[in-house]
């Protein structure tokens, strides 16, 4: 009698992403990151402005609650030439929402690669992992990725009114005899 | 009797880069790849061209001509998959190459300290003088993969 072999095969592991354009550029984000997706046209009506020379990228900012979203310029952040966005996806677990051109698609991954090693700059806290999807490679975005947490800090120190600013010096941090 | 003087005869992968030769441990190399598609996305580290897809695996693509011959390399282009370690890790980098590339078995002379760090020995081959290449220090990379960044690069791949 011949028995059959019974090949077990370990199950798929897939994520449902988004594909997604800035200046062209194709990028995905796990859709499980984004908690909204938003015209630009409304967001513009409770968008306020803000000005903060060293981060060019972020230009307004929203409130949602007690805390503040920042919008990042999606193209500024990658150094992509700008393009007029359209859409914003307002990122879950995160305090950004983030400007972009347009949806591509949805679809599946089922393998993401580390970023390779050889790339040893600023796009390690950029991205999650690159994946090939119909023979093109798409880099995944870290959603917590475009504001790093003295940019945060930096933003939210800049929406304190100005009548009243806090100036602290190192005296003021000292322990009271 | 016949005496056979013992030398330390490596194997090595010679490639051409525009009119000069340089040379790789065979040990290091993986394959030799046609001209393929190169994919660009955003990132920060100038002497990455982009990424090549092979056998699934996404391997970045670094021009090394420039650094070795002052010029980047217009007509090529095979690209030599070669392994390079970061720390205990390694992993796959693709180098554009002229032409197509020879193995030999050779005797390789250590670097002396005036050499640039890219240079990783020498051999003596048809009447040439070729450097053996150090990946770690000519290719980009981490300057120090702690055990805390392998371990988190080891679980991105998994996931």
């Amino acid at each position: 009698m011949r028995i059959a072999t019974q090949h077990k095969t370990a199950p798929v592991r897939s994520e449902q992403i988004i594909l997604f354009r800035v200046s062209g550029q194709l990028f995905a984000v796990s859709s499980a990151s984004v908690q909204e997706v938003r015209g630009v046209d409304t967001l513009s009506a409770t968008a306020k402005e803000i000005d903060l020379p060293d981060l060019p990228k972020v230009k307004h900012f929203v409130h949602r609650g007690e805390n503040s979203l920042y919008v990042v310029n999606a193209a500024m952040h990658f150094g992509l030439h700008p393009a007029p966005p359209s859409l914003v996806f307002v990122l879950r677990r995160t305090r950004t929402a983030l400007l972009i051109d347009s949806i591509e698609k949805m679809t599946t991954m089922t393998r993401l690669q580390a970023l390779p090693l050889a790339f040893c700059h600023e796009e390690r806290s950029w991205y999650r992992g690159l994946t090939a999807l119909e023979q093109t490679v798409v880099p995944v975005i870290k959603p917590d990725g475009f504001l790093t947490p003295d940019q945060l800090f930096s933003l939210d120190a800049s929406l304190l009114p100005r009548e009243s600013p806090a100036i602290y010096t190192a005296s003021d941090m000292e322990p009271t005899p | 009797m016949t005496l056979i003087a013992e030398t330390e005869l490596q194997s090595f992968v010679l490639l051409r880069l525009g009119d000069r030769r340089f040379a790789l441990a065979a040990a290091q190399i993986a394959e030799l790849v046609a001209p393929s598609r190169i994919f660009h996305f955003p990132n920060r580290t100038p002497e990455i061209e982009g990424v090549l897809l092979r056998r699934g695996r996404i391997v970045p693509v670094c021009d090394v001509a420039e650094k070795l011959i002052g010029k980047t390399l217009r007509s090529r282009r095979f690209y030599l998959i070669a392994q390079r370690c970061y720390g205990a890790q390694t992993e796959w980098i693709a180098l554009p190459v002229t032409g197509d590339c020879a193995l030999i078995n050779a005797e390789m002379t250590l670097p002396s300290d005036t050499d640039a760090p890219h240079v990783g020995g020498w051999l003596s081959h048809g009447g040439d003088v070729i450097e053996v290449l150090n990946l770690v220090a000519l290719t980009p990379g981490p300057n120090e993969i702690s055990p805390v960044l392998a371990t988190v690069h080891a679980q991105e791949v998994r996931n």
